[in-house]
């Protein structure tokens, strides 16, 4: 079986100038390959470049060395193919949550008479059809989480790139949105690359879960591949046997750069 | 407090002033007036003087001279104000080179400006624009170009990752970030707009309510300075009203906008 390879960083390095000269070098050596229709998570300590991974996997950032490759092209500028949902709230303040998610299709060049049903549809989908003329002020940090889900998937990108983007919410709500995600995921199943923190979320939602060392110069050092059964239910997995068996063998690997993470974020601050 | 408890208070406010300057001007307190007449007039003269300039309509075509140079001033500054503001953010370069220079003229206190404007521009109504838009700009300057500066970093990368083009950016999140903060100090600057109308014609002019205000102290006519001056703070409390009104409609997406401001 030899699916097609959507995302592909082959040894890239990423690296910082900063402000007094030094170079700081985030991400060392790393080798990824996301195939398509495939769901990976990268789990990693606090500041350990896994957002940085995705920033140039989305062409935001450069790698120093290295290359990306989408669908086996080199990655030049910013990552067409790609939606980005971002941790922190990306929503255009001053548009409805209807304008929000039809601008994906406008700047297309999609008509507005053709982009406004299909945005209501979308935002249907995910459970706001009835908030579509609420500003982002007034909806819950929930509810933009998922107008900002349906702005993305309304272009229909091929691969989705997620920096914890359920970082902001509440354990309940984060379970949630993972259980719509995964909803929505299993309708076209996309090429998912997903960062966060959180073990449990990255186990429960995805078929490959990555490992990073602590930062700097982090690593990868380890994939998993989770094989419980789709479709999931993610309040459920969470009770499997092979979910804890799979969580109790990842951590052992992952606390020990927790520990190291922590232990280098209180040295730089002790430092500055 | 409920609202009518809150209004009757205020209105009490405003009597309990008037009836004490009626009083002290008019009724002597141990053989002496404590407000002499000349130079405090008292309320029932000046309210007089007030009705008399609505009844002969006199007072439309000073009020219409000072609207038209508050709305100019706002119109021609605050385009000034977008567009400069516009072109210093999105230009490090230039704003660095002219940033000493915006600093001075800033710092400079506008009224000294006024004789400038009035060689220039002649007693009309132009060189009361030009006053108020010295002051109007800056403000409008400084607020869109704040506001194209600070907009948020991951709104920006969103807008790049859903495929905006450079014009598109402008177009979908520079452009609306600007005119939130131009219209957020519209309270300000509308009130400059006037400061600066009314300060021009107080310096030299032929008609306007600073005009009114100027010829009535001109010859020591007390209430006629009073009357004016209550008749250009109900002209601003008016406009004021207009601007929130404006900022209601088009600030509805902002958070603050509604609660903020009661």
């Amino acid at each position: 079986m030899t699916t097609p390879t959507a995302v592909a960083l082959e040894d890239a390095k990423v690296a910082f100038r900063l402000g007094d000269g030094r170079v700081y070098t985030a991400v060392e050596k790393a080798h990824l390959a996301v195939a398509q229709g495939e769901f990976v998570a990268i789990v990693g300590p606090t500041g350990c470049g896994k957002s940085t991974l995705l920033n140039v996997a989305a062409g935001l950032l450069k790698p120093a060395a290295g290359s990306v490759k989408i669908f086996d092209r080199p990655l030049a500028g910013l990552n067409r193919e790609a939606g980005y949902l971002f941790q922190a709230d990306a929503l255009f303040p001053w548009k409805t949550a209807l304008d929000n998610v039809a601008i994906g299709l406008e700047i297309k060049g999609t008509p507005r008479s053709e982009a406004l049903p299909q945005a209501r549809k979308w935002l249907t989908s995910v459970g706001l059809g009835a908030f579509a003329n609420r500003y982002p002020h007034m909806l819950s940090g929930g509810q933009r989480k998922r107008v900002a889900l349906a702005q993305v998937l309304i272009r229909d990108p091929k691969i989705l790139l997620m920096d914890e983007p359920f970082g902001p919410l509440d354990a309940q709500t984060r379970q949630v949105m993972g259980n719509l995600l995964l909803d929505l995921w299993n309708a076209d199943r996309k090429a998912v690359l997903f960062v966060t923190h959180d073990l449990e979320e990255a186990i429960a939602l995805a078929d490959r879960v990555v490992i990073m060392s602590a930062g700097p110069s982090s690593r990868i050092i380890g994939d998993w591949r989770v094989s419980l059964p789709r479709p999931r239910d993610i309040f459920e997995v969470r009770l499997d046997k092979e979910f804890h068996a799979l969580h109790r063998e990842i951590w052992s690997v992952l606390k020990d750069e927790v520990m190291k993470g922590y232990a280098q974020s209180t040295h730089a601050a002790e430092a500055v | 407090m409920s609202r009518p408890t809150l209004f009757a208070l205020q209105v009490l406010v405003a009597v309990v002033c008037i009836v004490l300057w009626q009083v002290l001007s008019t009724v002597p307190v141990f053989g002496k007036i404590l407000l002499p007449p000349f130079f405090f007039s008292n309320p029932f003269d000046v309210f007089s003087q007030i009705v008399k300039w609505f009844a002969s309509g006199v007072i439309w075509k000073h009020l219409g001279i000072t609207l038209a140079e508050s709305i100019l001033a706002f119109v021609i500054g605050s385009a000034g104000g977008v567009l400069i503001g516009f072109w210093f953010a999105r230009q490090p370069l230039v704003a660095a080179v002219f940033d000493p220079y915006v600093k001075m003229v800033n710092a400079l206190p506008r009224v000294v400006l006024a004789p400038i404007f009035a060689l220039w521009l002649g007693l009309g109504i132009w060189s009361k624009v030009a006053l108020g838009v010295t002051l109007v700009f800056f403000i409008v300057f400084f607020n869109v170009y704040q506001g194209v500066k600070e907009v948020s970093r991951t709104v920006l990368d969103n807008g790049r990752m859903l495929g905006m083009s450079e014009r598109q950016l402008m177009q979908h999140v520079y452009w609306p970030s600007a005119l939130s903060w131009m219209f957020s100090s519209l309270h300000t600057s509308v009130g400059f707009a006037v400061v600066g109308a009314v300060v021009g014609e107080y310096l030299g002019s032929a008609a306007g309510l600073g005009y009114l205000i100027q010829q009535a102290e001109g010859v020591f006519d007390v209430a006629g300075v009073f009357a004016g001056m209550f008749v250009l703070s109900a002209f601003v409390i008016l406009i004021d009203y207009g601007v929130t009104l404006v900022e209601r409609r088009l600030l509805v997406w902002r958070p603050t906008a509604s609660d903020g401001r009661g």
